[in-house]
């Protein structure tokens, strides 16, 4: 096999790019599993339903996906608190085993795609935009603009979300809480509230990743089952708790999901993450023996 | 431990009692049956006893959540191709002619295919928490797949076709058969489950489940014990999966091939109960004759819809299954019945 | 000559043990010997490394640096079912049963898993009931043998807690935090049960807060401040430390 050189810049120009926008799509888990120890493998349906609201608007009256990504954001916020009601008050109150909550968010993420199929049916949707379609061209690599506009409103979102995190009180209180629940119920502020919000941001940032998806290519309702693999295979990698390592986690599985594609075929890549997910679960056991 | 009644059954015992009720429902279902469709729709049901039993034996017995069946069923059914090609194989490579293999050897070899997937899956995951090991099911569902479709010799994506063999073992049609076979195995992995729940395994396994760090403080080898689950669990489900190539004759990797067995091996024994081998069978029987009447009524997608929404709604409502709420009836009643004994004692 | 020194050895011997997560480090080289038969107090703050050490010494959590010796026998590598099947044994400080078996079946798994398991003994089904049933009965639970953990009150979960680890006939018993937050009475129920375990040859280590308890209880008495231990002796001697008063009794 003949590896050209501009082959292989093309394809690791093309996988930090997807990697961007994988990032996107993880850093809600993130924030739900990653800080507050909730696993949420329900995410793809929230990602998927980000991507159909998309092309409904757009489609009926032809608003800017990324704007309607921004606007359905709040929306997705609420949806996401009112989701963390119902796990906490059946869930978390009674004790119950992690076994109940992990068939909770898989029975929603097999009724989210089921209802996607009987409403949209099987057949690929896309949008419409300006930036679809055309590229950047330099000399050796291009850089096609449907991908580049939702890498870098995606490294915007995740950087004013580390902001938040990092500066505003709610933000530090979320990072309290994923270290040590007991120290914040000292500091008198209410876990589950702050959890609430946390919660509510993760289901938030689905909305702009789905609107990234459907940009970077056509959806059907099947797809969100290829996410899951690679989400948590990013968080883990990146470090459970981290958005800058999970930058670069997604970075780099961005990459070498994008030379295997190039040099294999597509077929390959829902295996690469996995790859990866054995491989970080078997060599780096010490960040994932629980929260002690 | 373990609901309802037949307390007194000895292990022994129960395996005669069951495989004397296999065998009653055999014979009655040679003699009386006339409509072949029977066949076709109890072999899908019966099939799903397995799957929820099997899936129940991790999930329930021992608390590891196992998202993916899919996998470990499709493991069975494509070894099964690959034992049905391989006479035409040798054949083309050595010129030798090897006599077709029996159906009930391929079970076994896909039994122990999909016990050995369960085996690696299980040593590479189970060091970690509960979670980690349900999304490494998650994943493994995909990348099973994704080698099928890539593999042309199975068929790829196009699928393959499979012939029946004209003659069925027994008497009676093929269908009959591989309904007899599927109720053989449903014994046989009920059985099993039943003597599991009353040994020293189960027992393990329910301390495990119930506080797994105490559980190894107290000597329990925790992660040996996984392992045995998670082996055992897929052995059952590949053996499941093993007949599916003959009952279907078009084999095909699409999607649906994983998403209706994950969801329903995991909404079986939720809607049953997870506690004894009691509830899966329930769950089973109750969803999968629901899914069979629905198929032929609606869309198969609405059908898996109702599906998920059972289990969302017995997740919450009421987490310990149709056996729970029966149980917390009994148990009601008995409480009530010493308070009134009580009272008259005191009198 | 050998008899004598296998008799003076200690029963668990600790050797610059350490154990970090991350960039903290919770136990900084510990050195601690501890003899058969002993009734050691092991105190310090919150958050001093005292529950951090006993998950270390049993295997739950794993020391970096640092070798324990139990009677002899190197326990590095050892996971916890290991180390318990040889003879080490712990309470813990948040009773954890198994909350949906009864409590026969609660003091059974632990029997099977341990006693049952050790090369030599093998009780045959019965035995093993009745001596489930007699653990409980020395623990006063034997009236409550059929109900579920949910029915008991708190020192009724901590004597199911301290007769699991009995179960597993160990040579050494950690009991960490067995009476917090217990009245005066059932302090001294708990304790009653110590000393006559202890009574039996086996070797106690009582980690509390309760100060009377610890004094009462123990022949000897070490303690940790910030994964360090500062002092190690007799509790007479240990109390009138001025290390010890500023650090912890002067709180």
């Amino acid at each position: 096999m003949v590896v050209s050189l501009d082959l292989l810049i093309n394809a690791i120009v093309a996988g930090v790019l997807l990697g961007g926008f994988y990032a996107a799509v993880t850093v809600g888990i993130t924030i739900s599993f990653g800080m507050l120890d909730i696993a949420n493998i329900a995410q793809p349906a929230f990602i998927l339903f980000g991507s159909y609201a998309a092309y409904i608007v757009n489609s009926s009256f032809g608003l800017d996906p990324i704007l309607i990504g921004f606007i359905m954001t709040p929306v997705f916020f609420v949806i996401g608190m009112a989701i963390y009601r119902l796990y906490h008050h059946a869930f978390e109150t009674r004790g119950q085993q992690s076994i109940q909550g992990l068939a909770f968010f898989f029975g929603l993420l097999f009724v989210g795609e089921v209802s996607l199929i009987l409403i949209f049916g099987v057949d690929y949707r896309f949008v419409e935009a300006p930036y679809i379609g055309p590229s950047l061209h330099f000399g050796m690599f291009d850089l096609p603009l449907r991908m580049l506009v939702p890498f870098v409103v995606s490294l915007v979102m995740i950087g004013l979300l580390q902001l938040y995190l990092t500066r505003s009180f709610i933000g530090r209180a979320i990072l309290a809480v994923s270290q040590d629940r007991v120290a914040l119920q000292l500091m008198a502020a209410n876990p589950t509230t702050i959890k609430q919000i946390a919660y509510g941001i993760s289901t938030a940032t689905c909305a702009l990743a789905g609107t990234f998806l459907i940009i970077i290519q056509p959806v059907e309702p099947s797809i969100g089952r290829d996410y899951i693999g690679r989400i948590f295979a990013i968080c883990v990698l990146g470090g459970m708790t981290s958005l800058p390592g999970m930058v670069a986690a997604a970075i780099l599985i961005g990459v070498v999901e994008s030379i295997t594609a190039t040099f294999y075929g597509p077929s390959w890549s829902p295996a690469v993450a996995f790859g990866f997910l054995l491989i970080t679960l078997a060599w780096r056991p010490s960040g994932l023996l629980g929260r002690t | 431990m373990g609901g309802g009644g037949m307390r007194g059954v000895s292990t022994g015992a129960f395996w005669l009692l069951a495989a004397a009720v296999g065998l009653a429902i055999i014979l009655l279902s040679r003699f009386t049956v006339t409509n072949e469709y029977f066949f076709f729709a109890a072999y899908v049901v019966l099939q799903y006893i397995v799957l929820a039993t099997a899936w129940n034996i991790l999930g329930g017995y021992t608390g590891y959540t196992n998202f993916g069946t899919g996998a470990f069923f499709a493991l069975g059914a494509y070894s099964s191709v690959v034992l049905h090609k391989m006479p035409a194989l040798t054949q083309s490579w050595f010129g030798i002619t090897t006599p077709g293999i029996p159906l009930p050897v391929m079970i076994v070899v896909g039994g122990a295919v999909s016990g050995l997937v369960g085996l690696g899956t299980g040593y590479l995951s189970l060091r970690l928490r509960g979670v980690f090991f349900a999304i490494a099911t998650l994943a493994l569902a995909i990348v099973v797949q994704t080698l099928i479709v890539n593999w042309d010799y199975v068929g790829g994506s196009r699928g393959i076709y499979i012939i029946r063999p004209a003659n069925a073992p027994l008497g009676g049609g093929y269908i009959q058969y591989l309904y007899t076979l599927m109720i053989v195995l449903t014994v046989v992995s009920v059985s099993i489950a039943r003597t599991i729940e009353r040994s020293q395994l189960g027992l393990g396994f329910a301390a495990i489940r119930d506080d797994e760090q105490a559980a190894e403080a107290g000597g329990v080898p925790t992660l040996r014990l996984k392992l045995i689950a998670t082996t055992l669990s897929g052995a059952l489900m590949g053996m499941a999966g093993a007949p599916l190539p003959y009952y279907v004759t078009y084999l095909d990797p699409t999607s649906s091939f994983n998403l209706a067995y994950a969801v329903n091996s995991v909404a079986m024994p939720v809607v049953g109960g997870m506690t004894s081998w009691v509830g899966p069978v329930i769950g089973a029987v109750l969803l999968g004759t629901i899914q069979q009447l629905a198929t032929v009524t609606i869309s198969s997608a609405l059908n898996l819809l109702i599906v998920g929404l059972l289990l969302i709604g017995f997740v919450i409502i009421a987490p310990n299954g149709i056996v729970g709420l029966v149980q917390a009836r009994r148990d009601k009643r008995v409480a009530a019945a010493e308070a009134v004994a009580r009272r008259k004692a005191v009198a | 000559m050998s008899d004598m020194a296998a008799a003076k050895r200690p029963i668990l011997a600790v050797s610059g043990l350490g154990k970090r997560f991350g960039g903290f480090v919770a136990l900084e080289s510990i050195d601690l010997d501890i003899a058969p038969g002993e009734r050691l107090g092991l105190i310090g703050p919150n958050g001093s490394g005292k529950s951090t050490l006993v998950n270390c010494l049993c295997g739950t959590l794993h020391n970096e640096t640092g070798s324990v010796v139990f009677d002899g026998q190197p326990l590095n590598g050892k996971i916890a079912h290991e180390r318990t099947r040889l003879g080490l044994a712990r309470s813990f400080q948040l009773p954890k049963p198994f909350h949906t078996l009864n409590l026969v079946d609660n003091i059974r798994v632990p029997l099977l898993y341990t006693v049952n398991a050790r090369p030599g003994t093998r009780l045959t089904a019965p035995q093993v009931e009745e001596r489930c049933f007699e653990l409980l009965q020395q623990a006063g639970l034997g009236d409550k043998a059929r109900r579920m953990p949910r029915d008991l009150t708190q020192v009724e979960m901590r004597k199911l807690e301290l007769a699991r680890a009995v179960a597993t006939q160990p040579r050494l018993l950690f009991a960490d935090e067995a009476m917090a937050g217990l009245s005066h009475a059932e302090v001294e129920e708990v304790l009653g049960v110590l000393f006559r375990l202890n009574e039996t040859g086996i070797t106690i280590v009582l980690i509390e807060h309760i100060m009377s308890a610890v004094m009462s209880f123990s022949t000897r008495l070490c303690v940790l401040v910030a994964g360090q231990k500062i002092a190690d002796g007799l509790p007479q001697e240990v109390v009138r430390n001025p290390e010890v008063e500023k650090a912890y009794l002067g709180e």
